[in-house]
């Protein structure tokens, strides 16, 4: 099992969880997070007073998947997601130990 | 409110002199229904409108202590009200600096009472919307620092000692009434007793952490605009019930609000948009309080076409009055009281000397007035005005400090934010 974890454009959140879907996907996390990276952040001015804004909002998702599917949810993600402009995020892939299904106590690739 | 009279487009001014509850006019029931609903559109403005302003300004650990604030003040300012400020500003003259205490507790003011042609109970409440909302205005000199004890302390003395005062030179029949002063609204009596007392307080309290580089930007642009159009709205019974009758008088006090709002909030945009690149939706909001703010003391005394120039006016003087008092004074009045209604309130009641006049379709001024000497009225009136405030506001500061062990949460509260410091909630806690 990998976890997958995809930083991306919030509104491609939408097109990404349908791409992965059709898949095979079966669940993701996704949860609004900040940061910053080669796109850096942006000014903002109130009242004529001019205020940096470091981190850009961003959607993160996080999917555990079977080895098998690594590869075509990391293109999927990777097709779904792209604009082609800077800020459209990154992708990465971590070992998982274990994992379980808390109703039935199903574990392994079945858990997921 | 010039008077509880009906003082219509053509009447001057300074021929009426205020001496509420004296006129014993037969009651009018357009004039009460109207003045009710104005009372209502007056409370709507701080609760929740001047609320959800300020609120929206703030970053988001300070939202609901924002909010807070401006409740707890209109609860306090309403029963202080009852118990000595009507009475110090509409009760019996004491050389025409202060009202004696023979309507405290509203002493008198039985239902059958009149204050011109509505019941004084009207009166006295639509007045007391006033005094709710002038020292919740204060509350944008001092966000995300102040310890609550303090917020009630200094907003409680301040309407006592600084708006009681003030509303009775003006408006009680005091002293700057019989010299004729013009302030429809309140430009005096609200906004520059506001505007100056945000900057004392300012200075004293000192700046927010890290001000000017380290600030957080307004976090909810969207709550702010909301705030202002519900401003915007109760504006019309805030300058519109200040004729107190339901006449032709207070439909061009509404226009001409309206126009000025408008107008300013047009001009400030222009300026954002040539300036900056952008037209943003604080900067026309912003745009449409100054003009609000600015047209207060004129409304009843000008046409529409004096709404225009105050509005036109308004988005300049106080466009520029920002940046000088934020960028070149350093001073962290934080969501610009004094750039915004104090600067506009003082415009405004400097200009009604000359756009009161016939030839920009206002009422004129009073019989044998020149333009030069109505202006040296108000401005004397601005003077004195500002010098008492300021003073005041410096002196309650010093003993509220005294009482409250210090104005200021401490740097690390500061940080944490005053939603959980000073009320243990939280505006944006999500899961739960």
């Amino acid at each position: 099992m990998k976890l997958v974890i995809a930083v991306i454009k919030p509104h491609k959140l939408d097109p990404v969880r349908e791409a992965l879907t059709e898949i095979g996907v079966s669940g993701l996390t996704a949860s609004e997070v900040k940061g910053f990276g080669r796109q850096k952040g942006h000014t903002e001015i109130y009242r004529g007073a001019e205020y940096t804004v470091a981190f850009l909002p961003k959607v993160k998702i996080e999917i555990v998947v079977p080895d098998d599917l690594v590869e075509r949810t990391m293109e999927t993600i990777k097709a779904a997601a792209e604009t082609g402009q800077i800020g459209d995020g990154k992708i990465f892939v971590l070992d998982v130990e274990r994992s379980m299904r808390i109703r039935t106590g199903e574990t392994g690739d079945e858990a997921l | 409110m010039p008077s509880p009279l009906r003082i219509g487009g053509l009447l001057a001014a300074g021929l009426l002199l205020p001496v509420p509850a004296l006129a014993q006019d037969a009651l009018s029931a357009g004039d009460t229904a109207w003045i009710i609903a104005a009372t209502a559109l007056v409370l709507f403005m701080t609760l929740p409108g001047l609320a959800l302003f300020y609120a929206g300004l703030v970053r988001s650990q300070a939202v609901l202590s924002v909010v807070m604030q401006c409740f707890a003040i209109a609860c306090l300012a309403s029963v202080l009200w009852l118990i000595a400020g009507y009475s110090l500003a509409f009760g019996d003259s004491v050389a025409g600096w202060i009202g004696g205490l023979n309507k405290a507790f509203f002493a008198g003011v039985t239902p059958d009472a009149m204050s011109g042609s509505i019941p004084e109970i009207v009166f006295a409440v639509f007045q007391m919307t006033f005094a709710v909302i002038t020292p919740a205005l204060i509350v944008g000199a001092y966000p995300e620092r102040m310890k609550f004890s303090a917020v009630l302390w200094m907003s409680g003395l301040w309407l006592l000692l600084v708006y009681a005062p003030v509303c009775h030179w003006v408006w009680g029949g005091g002293w700057l009434s019989k010299l004729g002063v013009m302030d429809f609204a309140g430009g005096i009596v609200v906004h520059a007793t506001a505007g100056i007392s945000a900057v004392v307080i300012a200075v004293v309290l000192g700046a927010r952490r890290g001000y000017p580089e380290h600030v957080r930007p307004p976090h909810n642009p969207g709550m702010t605009a909301t705030g202002a159009a519900m401003l915007w709205v109760g504006w019309y019974g805030f300058n519109g019930g200040s004729q107190l009758a339901a006449d032709g008088g207070a439909g061009m006090a509404i226009a001409a609000t309206h126009i000025a709002a408008a107008t300013a909030a047009m001009v400030w945009s222009a300026i954002e948009w040539i300036k900056f690149g952008k037209p943003s939706l604080v900067g026309a909001v912003t745009g449409v309080i100054a003009g609000l703010a600015t047209v207060t003391p004129a409304s009843g005394f000008v046409g529409p076409m004096g709404g225009l120039i105050l509005g036109f006016a308004a988005g300049i003087v106080c466009f520029y009055a920002v940046q000088i008092v934020k960028f070149r004074l350093k001073i962290d009045d934080s969501l610009d009281v004094f750039a915004v209604h104090g600067v506009g309130g003082i415009l405004g009641s400097l200009l009604v000397s000359v756009l009161a006049l016939g030839a920009f379709g206002g009422g004129g001024l009073a019989e044998g007035q020149s333009v030069g000497g109505q202006l040296g009225v108000q401005a004397l009136g601005v003077g004195v005005t500002l010098v008492w405030s300021a003073g005041f506001t410096f002196l309650i500061l010093k003993v509220t400090g005294a009482l409250t062990g210090g104005l200021r949460v401490s740097e690390e509260e500061e940080i944490q934010g005053l939603d959980i410091v000073s009320h243990g909630e939280s505006g944006y806690d999500i899961g739960r």
